[in-house]
């Protein structure tokens, strides 16, 4: 896979950049959500730098050549094969009800939408959803345990990280035999997603003090919000 | 992680001038939709002139909102510890970096459609959340709400969320850690060194 493999090129790299992390010891603020404050703000800062050089100007390149529909079928394929795993984690959840939309969607994408392409299952109003395992394991009450920013991928909990082992291991992608396929396909997914957030970037440089901790705040509360399925109790703000 | 877009219609929030009687969802409706409709027609400001982008948030999003309040809640327990002076000079500066947060989104917005929710409140209300939802093709829509209080000169936002993601809360630990490392000070000091960098061009990307 292609993030192991980056992973492999430069984890010697990486090695370093822990240690540095690990002897500077814990530079905490005494977020109870982040005891290894540490540990996380290297490995950040490591995942920022394979991103200024590798994913990122790769991405502003896809960007910048590729007309938005081409961009929006590539999103659009992709979104299919992940609409499969999304019921199955409704199922998982208890909510058939969604599950059977999730399956409806891939059945009309994947056929009258041309392998998943055109998203006429959301003109037909099937709506799109956002479940994952580690969203799943929270509905099942798993808490969700320390923050952790997780090489290459970024911003996890503990739960989200087991969630992610399965996501991973699911990911029919992942499973794809022919090799070459499956690494263009893989990479393609990367800079595509990526290609996604060009403009939230531009955003959060804008508008963070400290960038980790933007991001770490902003991922908690969006994932809070997930598994409340978008309802989720207000934090008492006075 | 598509849900992060949201930022850009984040501050499609905009105004109209004889608003003090307004019901809160029209108020955001209106503003959305006249924000957007220049959005729509400026050159400049999808080309990323953020200069336009900024005076169009001046003229039209910032009459709606209530800083202070937003202050007030990103610094939570620490209010207490900041001297009035002080308190003034937090509020301006959070005050331009949220102007420029929203003004830099929206010269990313796309021609996503927003949409609004039903809407229902009592007259006795004085909090009130307004809903809608931001559309793309290709991804699942991004909730964006607005939480507005009602004033005597009408009804102004406190917070925003996007995605669930507070905008005022999700400052509140960046604070915090400012406040514990430099004090109240310290706290200034940072919000004025980002106002800074972001507004020297030589510096900003």
């Amino acid at each position: 896979m292609i993030e192991m493999n980056i992973g492999y090129r430069l984890k010697s790299v990486l090695t370093v950049t822990v240690l540095a992390g690990l002897l500077s010891g814990c530079a905490s603020s005494g977020n109870q959500k982040d005891p290894i404050e540490g540990f996380n703000r290297a490995i950040f800062s490591f995942n920022e730098g394979v991103d200024t050089v590798l994913i990122k100007p790769v991405a502003q390149g896809y960007d910048a050549v590729l007309p938005t529909p081409v961009r929006t079928g590539v999103t659009n394929f992709f979104g299919n094969i992940a609409d499969f795993f999304i019921g199955v984690n409704n199922l998982l959840q208890g909510k058939p009800g969604q599950a059977a939309s999730d399956l409806g969607r891939v059945l009309v994408n994947s056929t009258i939408g041309v392998l998943g392409v055109i998203d006429w299952a959301s003109d037909m109003g099937m709506e799109k959803h956002d479940e994952d395992f580690g969203q799943t394991f929270g509905r099942w009450g798993m808490g969700d345990g320390a923050y952790v920013v997780v090489p290459i991928f970024g911003p996890r909990t503990v739960r989200d990280t087991a969630g992610l082992v399965l996501d991973v291991a699911a990911d029919p992608v992942g499973h794809v035999d022919h090799v070459p396929t499956r690494n263009t396909l893989l990479a393609l997914r990367i800079v595509d997603t990526r290609a996604d957030l060009l403009p939230a970037d531009k955003v959060i440089e804008e508008a963070a003090l400290d960038k980790y901790s933007y991001v770490r705040d902003g991922y908690l509360q969006s994932r809070k919000n997930l598994i409340y399925d978008g309802n989720a109790p207000r934090e008492k703000l006075d | 992680m598509k849900r992060f877009l949201g930022f850009l219609a984040a501050l499609l929030f905009a105004t109209s001038a004889t608003s003090a009687d307004l019901a809160p969802d029209v108020l955001v409706k209106n503003v959305t939709n006249e924000v957007l409709e220049i959005v729509r027609t400026d050159k400049d400001i999808k080309s990323g002139n953020t200069k336009k982008a900024l005076e169009l948030v001046e003229a039209k999003v910032l009459p709606h909102f209530n800083f202070q309040r937003m202050t007030l809640l990103a610094l939570g327990r620490d209010a207490r510890q900041a001297s009035p002076e002080q308190l003034k000079l937090i509020v301006q500066e959070f005050h331009s970096l949220l102007v420029r947060t929203y003004s830099k989104a929206l010269t990313e917005y796309r021609d996503q459609e927003i949409s609004f929710k039903p809407f229902k409140m009592t007259d006795a209300d004085t909090e009130v959340k307004v809903r809608s939802e931001i559309r793309q093709s290709g991804g699942k829509s991004i909730p964006l709400d607005y939480y507005l209080e009602k004033t005597p000169v009408g009804w102004k936002v406190y917070d925003m969320e996007v995605a669930g993601v507070s905008l005022v809360t999700n400052y509140r630990s960046s604070f915090a850690q400012q406040i514990q490392a430099g004090g109240i000070d310290g706290l200034i000091r940072s919000l004025q060194a980002k106002n800074k960098s972001a507004a020297d061009p030589a510096k900003a990307k």
